[in-house]
């Protein structure tokens, strides 16, 4: 079969459609990975990461220090795990400790590390033990409840 | 102020009715003159690249643009809520449900729509479709048919062009301009938008549009009147009709998709 200068133009508008679509099929289906640094990978589990995703940032004094490579779920401690990539630049003392915060009221949640004082610093594959999980806002209530039932009636006898 | 005779209603009614179903006519002709093109694909493939290639530039110009601009408005109305990370997820939602299909269309329908309309109109007005039945040739599986399968085949490509830089540009003006962190741009993206939900359904809109649009663009220029006045008339009614068409489909096919 013939070829034609076209046929060339075409195949590549073709392709470049096909590409198109991979693009934004991938970068929504979550496969598609923007790290090129690659940084020191540290894990750590959480009793509950709350609404925590891969890639979400870690944050030291609010500044961007590594990222969440991935969650996955242990199911002998019942415990979230916790895959993180830190910033080769900063190092961090090994008792540091880990917190998931949010950002704003609805924002992002991300982890922030609080530097500990341990001479010894993460290595690559060390594991963080100290953390604390993020504020689920049920427990928060059905906490403020319970506190508010417990002193309920010196309440009414006040009034 | 003159009232219609009985008469002149029924004559308008019957000649808009028998528009239609012509219309639907040549639209079953130009579907069932698809085995016709695929054995001749040196036509169609001409007809991509004339429709395809070269409306790649206004498609990709327009989606940056649109991106950059999503960018700062969407910035503008989530700061106030403290959301400003969920603008890559709001842009990138938008685009591949919304404006990609829409806007591609649109613009299609002015860069493409408009240079078949002329096109068939002047060969309808120079007679030559006319001589092509003399020699038996079916002007409609051998001049329009490539025309519309080109245009139904370039429709989705260019959406998803349009799709795809425009979420670039949205990231230039969010990650580098404004300052949005990178992580959260892209993670808030993954996790808002699903593949098959809502790319899939843009893909289909996008296909539905290239369908409705280089139909009305063929039907216009095949049922012009053959004088330079009755093309130019018809060129500006594809524009009209075909815009018009695609924010109507669009209405109908968004409450059809996401409203279950």
């Amino acid at each position: 079969m013939q070829r034609s200068k076209n046929d060339v133009w075409v195949g590549l508008f073709v392709l470049l459609g096909a590409a198109a679509l991979v693009f934004l099929a991938l970068q929504s289906a979550n496969l598609l990975t923007f790290s090129v640094d690659k940084g020191y990978p540290v894990s750590a589990k959480f009793d509950n990461i709350g609404g925590l995703k891969p890639k979400a940032a870690v944050k030291s004094a609010g500044v961007v220090v590594g990222r969440v490579e991935s969650i996955g779920f242990d199911d002998k401690s019942f415990q979230a795990k916790v895959q993180l990539s830190m910033d080769k630049r900063f190092v961090f003392p090994k008792d540091s400790s880990l917190k998931i915060l949010t950002s704003g009221l609805l924002g992002e949640q991300y982890i922030g590390i609080e530097a500990g004082a341990d001479s010894a610093n993460l290595a690559a594959g060390d594991v963080i033990s100290t953390t604390q999980s993020a504020v689920v806002l049920e427990n928060l209530i059905s906490q403020f409840l319970y506190s508010k039932a417990a002193d309920g009636p010196s309440d009414k006898s006040a009034k | 102020m003159r009232f219609l005779h009985p008469a002149e209603l029924g004559f308008a009614v019957r000649s808009k009715l028998a528009d239609l179903g012509a219309g639907a006519r040549l639209l079953g002709r130009l579907v069932w003159s698809l085995g016709a093109v695929l054995r001749r694909p040196a036509l169609l493939r001409d007809q991509i690249h004339f429709m395809g290639n070269y409306s790649l530039a206004i498609i990709a110009v327009s989606g940056v643009f649109v991106g950059f601009v999503m960018g700062l408005q969407y910035y503008y109305g989530l700061q106030r809520f403290g959301a400003a990370d969920s603008v890559g997820m709001l842009i990138s939602l938008s685009l591949v449900r919304e404006f990609g299909p829409v806007l591609t269309a649109l613009l299609f329908a002015g860069r493409a729509g408009t240079s078949l309309t002329a096109e068939i109109g002047l060969m309808k007005a120079g007679e030559q479709l006319s001589a092509m039945e003399m020699m038996a040739v079916d002007p409609v599986s051998r001049i329009l048919a490539p025309r519309f399968w080109g245009a139904v085949i370039a429709m989705p490509i260019l959406a998803a062009v349009f799709s795809a830089v425009g979420v670039l540009g949205g990231w230039v003006v969010s990650v580098p301009m404004i300052g949005i962190d990178s992580g959260a741009f892209w993670s808030q993206m993954q996790s808002g938008v699903d593949a098959w939900v809502d790319v899939g359904n843009g893909v289909i809109k996008s296909v539905v549009f290239g369908f409705a649009v280089s139909f009305i663009a063929l039907l216009q220029g095949f049922e012009a009147q053959p004088t330079p006045e009755g093309v130019a008339r018809a060129t500006t009614r594809t524009v009209v009709v075909a815009s018009l068409t695609v924010l109507a489909l669009d209405f109908v096919l968004t409450a059809m998709m996401f409203s279950i």
